[in-house]
């Protein structure tokens, strides 16, 4: 795997500067049934195709941000501050 | 020592010679050579022995691509003699045989062995008895592989830097074709890499007589601002990155486009007795005499099926090198250049080619003959005698790179090659490697390939445009009639019984090839792995093609359908230390570390830390810090401020116990939990405060948590902000009966119980440092955790220290908080422990409000029992469990200890373990197995020091 990822304070890195926080699902904002507790904790949704995920630069300015990434190629289509994401 | 008369573009300097030896012999060649063009010059011509067989093996290609010119230098085995630059002082040893070169043992193995080590010979022979396998392996290690490494090799001297470097255009090959693109490219206004194998840029021009116009490339391109990687070979394309070893530097330069101008592989003919030294590639002759003005030899035969070499042949006659005979494999065309040989007193003979070499160890007569179809001598041979014979057998463009960033090769009769096609967007080719081999089109190719590359990313205007048309239609016009080519055929033969090799690196025959098919290994995937035919240092690069042809001609399939084999990195063999990197190791030591050292403190790896151990006496100074007082750094702990109106409500959700509730200047304990209940980490917050937080982290834990509250923070964006101080602060923990009177001495702060009680948190100047204290007890007795700016660490440490504190290390530490059964996360927690599992339910307040982190999961938990319980334990018989030991009923495994100590003050060896529920109470019995050893503990459920807690609250 080798790409690059544009960090929105930073600007372009390796793929390497950042760590990767996995796709971005919604926490349930009061608690669900047992069986949508399980699905939120442990399932992933690992879709082949464009994908919203956190990322953080972990060798730069250490910020959480969003990205959306196509998962079969790993083409960036873009990255955002998480209040500026489209 | 005799070489060819000066000439320009020669590398050597006549005027430097340069002392060397080769297996202990002094020899001698001058600044500017390789090892192998010295050793050649002074009359050597076998540098090694090959693989399986033991044969002597000379010199092949010039120019480090193949196997044959291994050598050990000053011990490090592997280097390649013909690509090496010659230093004073090498010492150049022989690989391969034993006891020398001249007469090696294991030679016995092609004379008498090679019927009985056909392919796959070692699965099929050494398989029983079984137990007769080590010593088979020991034998056959011995006679097998290449170069042989030092028994004991010095500290690791080599460090190899990481380079990244992003650039528009990346060319790789720095041949006309790579200068022209890269120059192109560069001058549209592109920020342009290249990188070429050979020690300066030019690549065939440089032997071929046009050194000036490669000089002049490379000086433009310099000019140009193209940064140009001489002896840099590129291993692999990844997605994009292409991984670049130069030396001690391994570049990973990323472009937005790339040219591959990797040139064509000239390849070998496949005939009798091909491996006998003095068997060499006309190019690999052509770069001895141009470059090195070492003759390759006192009589040269040139043997072709194109045109390359006629040319070659011309060209080594011009140097001054006697060429008794060219052999063309084909009858017509190419006639001018036949007439200029002649011309030159040189006897062309038409519509034959090499179908056997003879000679001890060293070739001394080639046998010339036309062939039929399948390479049968026809007619009436001709033998020549000769110390040199130069084969052309056609070339096979260096594809490796252009394949494996998705690229297809397929083969095309008419130029007897496969050619790359289909390329993937952002990737061209360019000069010999796509076809365009005489230096006018690889010129016209290449800069074609650098204007379409910095045109795509928007470089240039309508005036390049239309330049870059015109070449391309100069580039169609030019490459409308090539001069023809033969294939050779798969072997050409006058039916004696010598080996032909196919893969000299390997050593595999025709006959191997065949005989693999013969066994249903026909797919070329299936011959590599059997025959190991590619396999080799050289990556195939002299191999793959013959041994597609081989296969083709044993299946009857054609070159297409055979196909190649898929191109992996690396393409060049790299040593295993340049990939490995540097022995990057970021040790972090706290400001005291220096202190540490003095005080003779065994130094250890704690996560990314280096922290002392002890001091020599771990008992000891457990002791001193329960019977008057002790001095730890605990520099290491992750240390964050969460600050702002709602920075109490960020960590509400972080943590499940209350911090919003805290009063400033008090201090509370918490652990953190995923989503899932699992304790991630644990440490204090103190509420400095109204709206700020000073919150620890375990030490091995502060990035992680960083990230993790920084994470959420990203997702609530509460009004508060998180800020890692773990660096710039410094803590130790002054721990003990007498630490309070310590303090009271070097501080104006009250340091009563009263006033300074059990986790208060309070600001001052300590030794006149000012500190942030913190009243914890982690070791048990009344401790103060001061923290304060590194750079004043030492003072503090220092004053403190001057009064009696002794300083202790993590060992002694970690007795001290297992008395206490305070637990450390990721030693006494797994990835399964929840708070409940791990006794610390008390920390989860699940009656409070405020949604947090892992709650609803621990909600779930809190209504079940554990699976496990983690409890203390005492071995009454005085054992020490390892940590990690298992709990035993019955025969099974339930449990496991977690931490295990010798208390020097309790004087009883003590534990924490895991146990079944059934076994949480004081007084159960548990076993413990540990390495066949069984050893019975007492479970103990309070701590096993203070379990109330009076000392640490006095």
């Amino acid at each position: 795997m080798s790409f690059v990822l544009t960090c929105p304070n930073c600007g372009t890195r390796e793929v390497t500067d950042f760590g990767f926080g996995g796709e971005v699902s919604a926490r349930p904002a009061s608690k669900p049934p047992q069986r949508e507790l399980n699905r939120y904790i442990y399932f992933r949704r690992n879709v082949a195709g464009p994908q919203r995920e956190w990322w953080v630069h972990r060798s730069g300015c250490r910020q959480w941000f969003l990205a959306e990434r196509d998962t079969r190629t790993n083409e960036v289509l873009w990255t955002a501050r998480p209040e500026e994401a489209p | 020592m005799s070489r060819l008369p000066q000439r320009e573009g020669q590398r050597i300097d006549r005027s430097r010679p340069l002392g060397f030896s080769f297996d202990g012999k002094p020899r001698q060649g001058f600044a500017g050579d390789t090892i192998a063009s010295a050793l050649y010059a002074d009359g050597q011509r076998v540098f090694s022995r090959s693989f399986k067989y033991h044969r002597k093996r000379g010199e092949i290609c010039g120019c480090g691509q193949c196997a044959n010119s291994l050598v050990t230098v000053d011990g490090a085995p592997g280097v390649r003699a013909c690509a090496e630059p010659l230093a004073d002082g090498m010492a150049v040893e022989h690989q391969n045989a034993w006891p020398s070169l001249e007469f090696d043992l294991m030679a016995a193995t092609d004379r008498f062995g090679s019927r009985l080590t056909p392919p796959g010979f070692y699965y099929k022979t050494f398989i029983k008895p079984r137990r007769l396998w080590p010593y088979y392996e020991r034998v056959l290690r011995r006679a097998a592989g290449l170069g042989r490494l030092p028994r004991r090799q010095a500290e690791r001297g080599w460090e190899t830097e990481y380079r990244r470097r992003h650039c528009d255009v990346a060319v790789i090959g720095g041949g006309v074709a790579g200068l022209a693109a890269a120059l192109r490219a560069a001058e549209l206004g592109a920020d342009v890499v290249l990188c070429d194998e050979d020690i300066e840029p030019g690549g065939l021009l440089l032997a071929e007589g046009a050194h000036e116009q490669a000089r002049d490339l490379a000086a433009r391109c310099e000019e140009a601002g193209v940064e140009i990687l001489s002896r840099a070979s590129a291993l692999g394309y990844f997605d994009g990155l292409v991984a670049i070893w130069q030396g001690d530097t391994l570049h990973q330069v990323r472009a937005d486009r790339h040219v591959a101008a990797t040139g064509a592989i000239e390849q070998p003919l496949i005939f009798p007795g091909n491996d006998l030294p003095g068997v060499m590639l006309s190019g690999g002759a052509l770069r001895l005499a141009a470059l090195y003005a070492v003759s390759p030899g006192e009589s040269v035969v040139v043997s072709t099926c194109e045109r390359r070499g006629l040319e070659n042949a011309l060209l080594l006659h011009n140097l001054g090198v006697s060429v008794a005979a060219v052999a063309d494999l084909r009858r017509e065309g190419d006639e001018e250049l036949c007439d200029s040989l002649r011309a030159a007193g040189i006897e062309v003979l038409r519509g034959t080619t090499a179908v056997g070499a003879s000679g001890r160890g060293q070739l001394a007569k080639v046998t010339l003959a036309a062939v039929d179809a399948r390479g049968r001598a026809q007619g009436h041979p001709r033998e020549i005698v000769c110390d040199c014979l130069a084969v052309c057998g056609g070339a096979a463009p260096a594809s490796s790179l252009l394949l494996q960033a998705g690229a297809r090769a397929g083969y095309e009769p008419g130029a007897n090659r496969f050619l790359p096609g289909e390329f993937p967007p952002g990737v061209n080719g360019a000069g010999a490697v796509i076809g365009n081999e005489d230096p006018a089109s690889a010129l016209l190719s290449g800069s074609l390939a650098g204007a379409e590359s910095a045109l795509a990313l928007g470089f240039g205007g309508a005036e390049d445009r239309a330049r870059a048309e015109d070449e391309r239609g100069r580039l169609e016009a030019a490459t409308a009639s090539p001069s023809p080519c033969l294939a050779p055929p798969a072997l050409a033969t006058d039916g004696r019984s010598e080996k032909a090799f196919v893969d000299l690196d390997e050593d595999v025959t025709a006959k191997d090839v065949a005989y693999a098919a013969a066994e249903g290994y026909d797919s070329i995937e299936l011959s590599k792995r059997y025959t190991t035919a590619t396999m080799g240092p050289s990556q195939g690069r002299f191999s793959q093609l013959a041994a597609v042809r081989a296969l083709a001609e044993d299946t009857g399939l054609t070159l297409g359908e055979v196909g190649l084999t898929t191109a992996r990195p690396p393409w060049t063999p790299v040593p295993l230390g340049a990939l490995a990197g540097r022995p990057f190791e970021p040790a972090k030591r706290s400001a005291l570390h220096g202190r540490h050292r003095e005080a003779g403190a065994v130094v250890k790896w704690a996560g990314d830390w280096r922290r002392a151990y002890d001091y020599g006496d771990p008992a000891a100074e457990a002791l001193a810090v329960q019977d008057d007082a002790g001095l730890i750094d605990v520099s290491t702990l992750g240390k964050l401020i969460v600050r702002g109106p709602e920075a109490g409500e960020l960590l509400d959700r972080l943590y499940p116990n209350r911090m919003s509730t805290l009063k400033p200047g008090r201090i509370r304990y918490g652990i953190l939990t995923s989503e899932a209940g699992r304790i991630t980490d644990d440490g204090t917050v103190c509420r400095l405060d109204e709206e700020t937080f000073y919150v620890t982290t375990t030490s091995s834990g502060a990035a992680a948590v960083e990230q993790w509250f920084s994470w959420w923070q990203a997702d609530w964006r509460l009004d508060a902000s998180i800020t890692d101080v773990t660096q710039g602060v410094a803590a130790m923990n002054l721990a003990g009966p007498r630490a309070r009177q310590i303090l009271a001495e070097l501080t104006e702060l009250d340091c009563s119980n009263e006033a300074f009680p059990y986790l208060d948190g309070q600001h001052g100047e300590v030794a006149g440092v000012p500190c942030l204290l913190l009243r914890i007890g982690f070791v048990g007795e009344v401790g103060y955790e001061l923290h304060c700016p590194a750079p004043n660490a030492r003072a503090l440490w220092d004053a403190i220290a001057a009064r009696g504190a002794r300083p202790f290390g993590l060992e002694p530490q970690r007795i001290l908080r297992l008395q206490k059964h305070h637990i450390l996360v990721g030693q006494d927690t797994d990835s399964e422990s929840t708070p409940y599992g791990a006794a610390l339910g008390w920390a989860v307040k699940l009656d409070k409000e405020q949604d947090f982190i892992g709650r609803w999961a621990l909600e779930a938990k809190a209504e079940s029992e554990p699976p496990t319980a983690l409890v203390g334990f005492v071995c009454p018989g005085g054992e020490v469990p390892s940590e990690g030991a298992a709990v035993v009923e019955a025969g099974v495994v339930t449990g496991q200890v977690t931490s295990s100590r010798r208390s020097p003050k309790l004087g009883q060896s003590i534990g924490l373990a895991m146990v079944p529920p059934a076994a949480a109470r004081d007084g159960a019995r548990i076993v413990i197995s540990d390495r066949g050893q069984r050893i019975e503990a007492t479970v103990q459920t309070a701590p096993f020091y203070d379990p109330e807690g009076e000392v640490l609250r006095s």
